[in-house]
């Protein structure tokens, strides 16, 4: 199967348009709103503060937490019960492992910083916009970090290799009626950008190991476009002195 | 911020308040947006001073109540996130957002805001439901009066989804023309009495120090649709005539901002 043209028109490494700011929940010691398309994710971050119950402590290093949701109205069918399920857990788990790597965890002994990501409206590449916003949410509280994370998904639709690929496009059987048959691959990334070490990677579908490598260049360059979005809205943020 | 409860005291004897206020004005900003959610059927995020408030409209098909087979339903739901404030920790709606959510319902379901009997489809077996859910994204005081004027605002810019004429099923991505049957416009209003003044738009710290609070629902015209008193300390007769008055001032206050809103986004 041929995919010819992308459904929204977009070039096969051009990312919908990315938006971020931060600094949107003030009472929280960080906080970053992240939009890509029509992905919205907003994150805040509160600690390092005390952790209950005290047995989680650590008095070595501190405790990353983060909680994923998507808010009742948020998917593209029916409501969705509040609350955790199976699938915000997973994602909450590996956006904090995402993040581990660039944050100095013995600087808060003792202590836990909760990153909560809130999704009020979205169109796939939720993980990678929850990862995004709660890097720049990180950065915002001051939590010692070695550099940001960045995120994008990469993926395959039919015999194409895309960059942030949309619902239609995980969903192309639906939309594409010569792509009956497709087969789509999804992967979102995250790296640390100087480094481009990868600190989240999932696949979902089919791709070939050559594939694969092919998409990470192309999600290498997306991340260039999410950090300099991030950057900027950090820097506008705080003002050089 | 640690504030001396005493100060909010003796400042509000004075006729004062901490930001400089007079006791009846709102925070600046407030401000209204509407259809925020592009997967919700209706969506407003309503902020004044730094409490922001988003509310979601979704609508689902379901067999109408027994007692009332030829109407549809709406039900509010408010979340309190632990992304909105330090205080919030995650798990089911704790009693505080119970009470929040129940308030800002009844003010809608007893003024009939809605016409339920336009939602049903066929009487007995197919009904429009409506869910409104409120959440908290920053929590700095006066949650009442933010996630009320949201919930008016999600329900004004609502429209039906298509229903899939062979399946029956929702298509939930392809929205109608027909805005909900939103009859009526209710807006509750809290006022807060701190050392026996009455306070509107009360920051967290004076939420934390007052002696009782009335919520009052009403219609543009005036009609009253809900009430509920909270806190600790009795209210006089005479102190809830003052504060019907002053909730329907400041309702038609918000009220304003609403059409406003409403008139600007027709200019489209």
């Amino acid at each position: 199967m041929v995919y010819r043209k992308r459904l929204d028109g977009r070039k096969i490494d051009e990312l919908r348009p990315v938006e971020a700011k931060v600094g949107v929940v003030s009472n929280a010691d960080g906080s970053a709103s992240f939009r890509i398309g029509k992905t919205w994710a907003i994150a805040a971050v509160y600690g390092p503060r005390e952790i209950f119950p005290r047995f989680l402590q650590n008095p070595k290093r501190g405790i990353l937490r983060c909680h994923y949701s998507m808010m009742p109205f948020s998917g593209s069918g029916e409501r969705i019960r509040p609350g955790s399920n199976r699938r915000a857990q997973e994602i909450s788990l590996v956006i904090q492992k995402s993040l581990e790597p660039v944050v100095d965890l013995s600087a808060f002994p003792n202590a836990v910083v909760d990153i909560f990501v809130e999704l009020p409206q979205t169109d796939a590449g939720t993980r990678c916009a929850a990862i995004s916003a709660a890097s720049m949410a990180l950065a915002v509280a001051g939590i010692p970090m070695k550099d940001l994370v960045s995120s994008v998904a990469v993926g395959k639709v039919d015999d194409k290799v895309v960059v942030d690929l949309d619902y239609m496009e995980e969903h192309i059987e639906e939309f594409n009626p010569e792509s009956a048959a497709a087969s789509v691959a999804d992967i979102p990334v995250a790296m640390i950008h100087n480094t481009k070490e990868v600190t989240l990677l999932q696949m979902d579908g089919k791709v070939s190991k050559e594939d694969l490598i092919y998409a990470l260049e192309l999600a290498k360059k997306g991340i260039e476009q999410v950090y300099a979005t991030q950057v900027k809205a950090l820097k506008a943020y705080f003002p050089s002195e | 911020m640690i504030v001396n409860t005493n100060t909010i005291y003796d400042l509000a004897a004075q006729g004062k308040r901490l930001d400089g206020r007079s006791l009846t004005d709102y925070r600046t900003p407030v401000q209204i947006e509407t259809s925020i959610s592009w997967t919700a059927e209706g969506s407003a995020r309503v902020q004044i001073g730094s409490t922001i408030v988003m509310a979601g409209v979704k609508l689902s098909l379901e067999k109408p109540y027994n007692d009332t087979p030829n109407e549809g339903g709406i039900t509010i739901n408010a979340e309190l996130l632990p992304l909105s404030s330090s205080e919030y920790e995650s798990g089911p709606p704790g009693i505080k957002a119970i009470e929040l959510a129940r308030v800002v319902d009844r003010g809608i379901r007893e003024s009939k805001a809605i016409d339920l009997k336009k939602l049903c489809i066929a009487p007995g077996e197919k009904a429009w439901f409506v869910m409104v859910d409120l959440i908290t994204i920053n929590d700095a005081g006066n949650l009442y009066d933010v996630a009320g004027l949201a919930a008016l605002a999600a329900l004004k810019s609502a429209f039906f989804p298509k229903i899939d004429p062979e399946t029956g099923a929702i298509l939930y991505k392809e929205k109608t023309a027909v805005p909900l049957p939103l009859v009526k416009e209710p807006l509750p209003i809290t006022i807060y009495k701190i050392n026996g003044k009455l306070f509107v738009d009360p920051t967290k710290e004076e939420e934390e120090t007052y002696e009782a609070r009335l919520t009052v629902a009403s219609d543009p015209d005036g009609t009253l649709s809900a009430i509920q008193k909270g806190g600790d300390m009795p209210l006089t007769v005479d102190e809830i005539a003052q504060i019907i008055d002053l909730a329907l001032t400041k309702a038609a206050f918000l009220r304003g901002i609403l059409t406003t809103h409403y008139g600007k986004a027709l200019h489209h």
